[in-house]
């Protein structure tokens, strides 16, 4: 079988890899790029801590063939903090306690993200509808959606 | 998970594409936004030793009116169609559908091609395509169109010739005086329906499609006839829905028993029918 040439812009950064036909893309980021802030956690496309943002719109990145990612830009859980800040969000999720055993976090970070991007002002049902493809077994999402809440007040 | 080894092709044009199949045959499969495709390649439900990934071909994207016919091009996004104007003023049966697909993340890789074309009686459009009478465009050796209720032949199983790709889809632009609805019934999101009623109504035509009710999508026929050219009160909805219902042949599974899944198809066909007589601007 044969391999890929692929080139991604990762959090800014163009990497290049060799990869085959059927490397999914969460493990093209944790494996073959060393970057384990993207989960993997029940790997068939239900809970969405493998949540990516793959050309401006999140993803479950363990359901993405990495060579369907070739020329694309991709941002993860590491590329939301800029200079050393925090993203809003993530300012949030400390600030709201959005998490308790932190697994789902990266993946709530990315589509949340995602969310404040397209809306500045997302009522909680909306926020809920974003999120509803993110599974969390810790906080019943109450300080979830007060983080993205908090978030969003700070971006406006 | 990891799926059994394959080549991957990315083909620039449609004819390259086709090529492609024509090339290596029950081997290949279309690789559109590989929300199903993907997880069974995973789990190894399925496995083919070509994907030909047509994600990138220009000119199947789209969403256009013209002449009275919606045409919807094969690799438009679930997230597309949901954020629609066209969409949302025009289509409401769709309009309600698609934020029940998956969820948020899975429609933004999905497409309305993937969801009708790879014959699975969970997903959602097939029923509404029934109901809306659209049809199909494929791409093989020359250009041919088929009605969506000659489309599905079993389960996972189309009108869809070896070497065809899906195209585009066509639904008649709705009359003044239609009205359409979805309602369906699901334990969470991201699951498949426990049952679900697609409706479409106008003065000289109704739709009825089911979802999840048998093999293939079921299109109530029975039911769409009866109700042409009566006033469509409670009494004709009920009656209706108790026909649809009756087509439907679910079977047991975690979702629930026999019973429980034709009663929640006559139960969700008489609230679609409801909303969309009530859209209609009827009762």
């Amino acid at each position: 079988m044969a391999t890929h040439k692929i080139s991604v812009t990762i959090n800014g950064a163009t990497r290049e890899a060799e990869v085959e036909s059927r490397l999914l893309l969460v493990h093209l980021i944790r494996e073959v790029f060393r970057m384990t802030g993207t989960h993997v956690g029940c790997d068939t496309s239900h809970c969405g801590a493998c949540t990516v943002i793959l050309d401006g719109n999140p993803v479950k990145s363990c359901t993405v063939l990495a060579v369907q990612a070739d020329g694309a830009k991709i941002t993860t859980v590491e590329g939301l903090e800029q200079g050393g800040k925090l993203h809003p969000v993530q300012e949030g999720f400390t600030e709201k306690h959005g998490l308790q055993c932190g697994f789902c976090t990266p993946g709530m970070l990315m589509t949340t993200s995602a969310l404040l991007e397209r809306n500045k002002n997302p009522s909680e049902q909306q926020i809920r509808e974003a999120i509803s493809g993110n599974l969390c077994r810790c906080t019943g999402y109450v300080n979830i959606v007060k983080a993205v809440q908090y978030a969003a007040e700070k971006m406006r | 998970m990891i799926p059994a080894a394959f080549d991957y092709h990315r083909p620039d044009t449609l004819d390259e594409a086709l090529k492609l199949l024509k090339r290596h045959g029950d081997e290949a499969k279309v690789l559109s936004g590989g929300m199903s495709l993907l997880p069974m390649l995973k789990l190894r439900l399925a496995s083919f030793a070509h994907l030909v990934d047509i994600g990138r071909v220009p000119g199947l994207d789209y969403i256009k009116e013209e002449k009275g016919t919606l045409r919807i091009g094969a690799m438009t996004r679930q997230a597309t169609l949901e954020r629609s104007d066209l969409i949302r003023t025009k289509y409401p049966i769709l309009a309600d559908a698609i934020p029940l697909i998956a969820d948020p993340l899975v429609r933004n890789r999905g497409t309305i091609g993937g969801n009708v074309a790879n014959g699975d009686p969970g997903n959602d459009q097939p029923a509404i395509m029934l109901a809306l009478g659209a049809t199909f465009v494929a791409r093989g050796s020359k250009e041919r169109s088929m009605p969506a209720s000659q489309f599905y032949k079993g389960l996972y199983s189309t009108a869809l010739a070896p070497g065809e790709i899906l195209t585009e889809i066509r639904i008649p632009a709705p009359p003044p005086k239609s009205g359409g609805a979805y309602a369906k019934l699901k334990r969470k999101t991201g699951d498949f329906a426990v049952a679900a009623a697609a409706v479409q109504v106008t003065l000289e035509r109704a739709g009825i499609g089911l979802t999840n009710a048998g093999l293939t999508p079921v299109e109530a026929v029975d039911a769409a006839k009866y109700l042409i050219g009566k006033m469509p009160d409670e009494k004709t909805i009920v009656e209706a829905a108790k026909m649809a219902a009756a087509k439907s042949s679910p079977s047991a599974d975690r979702r629930g028993s026999v019973e429980y899944k034709k009663e929640m198809a006559r139960v969700l066909t008489t609230r679609a029918l409801r909303k969309a007589v009530q859209r209609a601007g009827g009762n």
